[in-house]
């Protein structure tokens, strides 16, 4: 009995592998296709700004105010420690590269998931379910390049924007709390904000991660979207998959981007 | 929601995304001071270099002038050779001496640039020889523990 | 100014007399349960023809070979004259502008308007002026009769003139074909009767082919020119209407009788009675 039990779970264990790098392999492919279908879809550039606005705009309020707050707090807890070592004047710096590194593509990032990319998988399962795009097909329309590149570019545009916002605002946030509440001297947080934060190192790979974080996450989203079993059911299970998926993801890439990207600084 | 309203949204979205980037590079990072500045490079050797780092600044008489570029050791020597750009806008003489410093205890590590009598001026490339090393506390103690020692071994 | 009439350049022979034809069509997703086998129809030009059966039978299947969305194992199926299993993706797709396909729920798309719908294929596949799209959609919603909900929503309508407007999408090209999915599931008997006189109506003015896929038995005998019966992925009967209503065969009595047991099991296979209740052991 036990050994046909072990060999039960390790069937089990084998075809959920299996699946699971058909998937990948699947994913993979619609990736490519994905990116081939792209110039069909760009060509009309009205559907990808739609998509703009639904990834972007509407992610804008969360963006800004989740920034500002993060900002604020990372000041206030920031003071704290650094006021302890008299280095209270590097709040500026201290702010300002977590969030250029780390913070703003991956807060933002997740944010962006779970706001934007939660919908365009919602919204895809849901054409999918009510037969949408089977009627494209079938009115010789392909949904790859109608309804799924726009939405994937209108993600991959958005995200950088949506991450340099949060930051811009963390910034801000930060001042209002280091300089307006605390009273530190304003030409010191400046001043040494700028000194501490170099250009290329820090801003130009805080924009590489926030897109590629917004490749991964609209990659994702359009995927289960278009992967999602057409139920109900389906559409919020792969909802779910979307968020988790991309989140871990972002997580994952920001770990092996940051080793990448920072590993020379301290040579 | 109609198209020319999304439309200017997205205009001012992508406007407001353009400006935040602008404003990271310039306000928060040193786009302006790197790209305005053009700086001369000098090199100067060290002993020991403590815990200097690429980008530190290099200050004179507590007014930054310059950054390090690239930290190496010299294979022969077994010295750190730390290159640095400093600004066009300040000289300094040949006979300068470039020390390794700490803000604090605690506090960022950093070149300081004490500026002799000579007449002549550092060139691009130049390189700095008079140099102090970092200060090394644990070389410290052990050294006035080992001079305690030594004393207290000869009463 | 474009010329009106071809809206999307023929590439299918319109006046061939068999608009469809399948030829011992056999499809499954696994080799070991088929779906469908062995199926052969042909379908005049101009006709308004019924693909009848239970729910599961293979009937939507029928359709989705038809419009090359699936390629069947063995077997020819015929649209216009070309085989569709061996269009390429270009071919295909100038081929489905020819065809027309209502699907089961409309399947419009929820966040255009009734007006955008219609325009949608109209937008994708011709160069016209807006002007002219306009006209277009308004006459194709007039004849359905919903020209005056142009500016709604799908959300906003119920699911008969839901079904309506996805007809009139489906006509936007002038279509030589239009395939009927389950056109009459859940509708209240108005809008059922509205929906299958459309279905003629448009037929026999457009000079259009109809397949209706469905299990609507009544509303199909009113409307139709000849009907198939599928089960278990086979035709177990045809004929036309008064074929149909006059026929002794046991399958098409039960069918247009809606009897609940017959040559279709009221019972799915199972084991006995006898084996499952463990009636012989005691």
């Amino acid at each position: 009995m036990p050994a046909s039990a072990i060999a039960d779970g390790l069937r089990r264990i084998g075809g959920g592998t299996r699946r699971a790098v058909a998937r990948l392999g699947f994913a993979a492919r619609f990736a490519v296709a994905v990116v081939l279908h792209s110039p069909e879809g760009l060509r009309r550039l009205r559907l990808t700004l739609r998509e703009i606005y639904f990834a972007g705009v509407l992610s804008l309020v969360i963006i800004l105010v989740s920034g500002l707050f993060v900002g604020m707090v990372l000041a206030l807890q920031g003071y704290d420690v650094l006021q302890r070592y008299g280095a209270s004047e590097s709040l500026g710096v201290m702010v300002a590269l977590s969030l250029l590194r780390e913070l703003g593509p991956v807060v933002a990032g997740l944010l962006f998931a779970s706001r934007a990319g939660s919908a365009i998988t919602a919204e895809i399962g849901l054409m999918k379910a009510t037969e949408q795009l089977s009627a494209m097909e079938m009115m010789a329309v392909d949904p790859l390049a109608r309804v799924v590149a726009p939405r994937f570019w209108g993600g991959v545009i958005s995200m950088p924007l949506l991450a340099a916002l949060f930051s811009t605002l963390g910034v801000y946030g930060a001042y209002l709390v280091g300089v307006k509440l605390i009273g530190l001297d304003a030409g010191a947080f400046w001043g040494n904000m700028q000194a501490g934060v170099d250009f290329r190192e820090d801003v130009v790979n805080g924009i590489i991660k926030s897109f590629v974080f917004g490749v991964i996450v609209s990659l994702i989203a359009v995927f289960e979207g278009y992967d999602a079993k057409p139920t109900a059911e389906g559409v919020s299970t792969a909802t779910t998959r979307t968020v988790v998926g991309s989140s871990l993801t972002i997580l994952a890439a920001d770990f092996v981007l940051t080793v990448f990207m920072f590993r020379g600084v301290g040579a | 929601m109609n198209r020319s309203s999304i439309d200017l949204w997205v205009g001012i979205f992508v406007a407001l995304g353009l400006g935040a980037i602008l404003f990271l590079s310039l306000r928060v990072g040193n786009l302006l001071t790197t790209t305005n500045q053009e700086g001369y490079r000098i090199e100067a050797s060290f002993a020991n270099i403590g815990g200097l780092k690429v980008r530190a600044p290099v200050k004179s008489a507590g007014v930054t002038v310059g950054r390090v570029d690239r930290i190496r050791l010299d294979p022969t020597t077994y010295e750190a050779v730390v290159t640095m750009t400093v600004s066009r806008e300040y000289q300094f003489t040949r006979d300068t001496i470039a020390s390794i410093l700490t803000s604090g205890l605690l506090g960022e590590v950093y070149i300081g640039l004490d500026a002799g009598g000579d007449t002549q001026m550092l060139a691009d490339g130049a390189r700095i020889t008079k140099t102090q090393s970092a200060v090394v506390i644990e070389k410290l103690i052990s050294q006035f523990l080992f001079d305690k020692a030594q004393s207290g071994g000869g009463k | 100014m474009i010329a009106l009439a071809p809206l999307a350049s023929p590439t299918l022979d319109r006046t061939a007399s068999i608009a469809v034809e399948l030829d011992d069509v056999t499809f499954g997703y696994d080799r070991a349960r088929p779906v469908l086998s062995g199926i052969t129809m042909s379908i005049p030009r101009g006709q308004v023809v019924a693909i009848m059966g239970g729910s599961g039978c293979g009937k939507t299947t029928i359709l989705r070979l038809i419009g090359g969305q699936l390629r069947p194992q063995t077997g020819r199926v015929l649209v216009g004259g070309r085989s569709v299993p061996d269009l390429d993706r270009e071919a295909l797709y100038a081929m489905r502008r020819e065809i027309g396909m209502l699907f089961q729920f409309g399947a419009l798309f929820t966040d255009m308007t009734v007006f955008e719908n219609v325009a949608f294929p109209l937008r994708e596949h011709t160069e016209l002026s807006e002007d002219l799209i306009r006209d277009l959609v308004l006459m194709k919603l007039n004849g359905v009769g919903l020209r005056g909900s142009a500016g709604l929503k799908p959300s906003e309508l119920s699911g008969g003139m839901a079904r309506r407007v996805a007809l009139a999408r489906a006509i936007a090209l002038d279509p030589m074909l239009v395939l009927y999915d389950e056109p009459f599931a859940g509708l209240d008997p108005i809008s059922l009767g509205v929906v299958g006189q459309l279905i003629r109506q448009l037929n026999d003015a457009l000079g259009i082919t109809s397949v209706v896929v469905t299990h609507d038995v009544y509303e199909s005998l009113k409307i139709v020119d000849y009907l198939y019966f599928v089960s278990g992925g086979r035709i177990v009967a045809q004929g036309t209407p008064d074929e149909v209503r006059a026929s002794r065969d046991p399958f098409v009595r039960q069918f247009v009788d809606g009897e609940a047991d017959g040559p279709v099991p009221f019972h799915v296979k199972s084991a006995s009675l006898a084996e499952e209740f463990a009636l012989d052991a005691r």
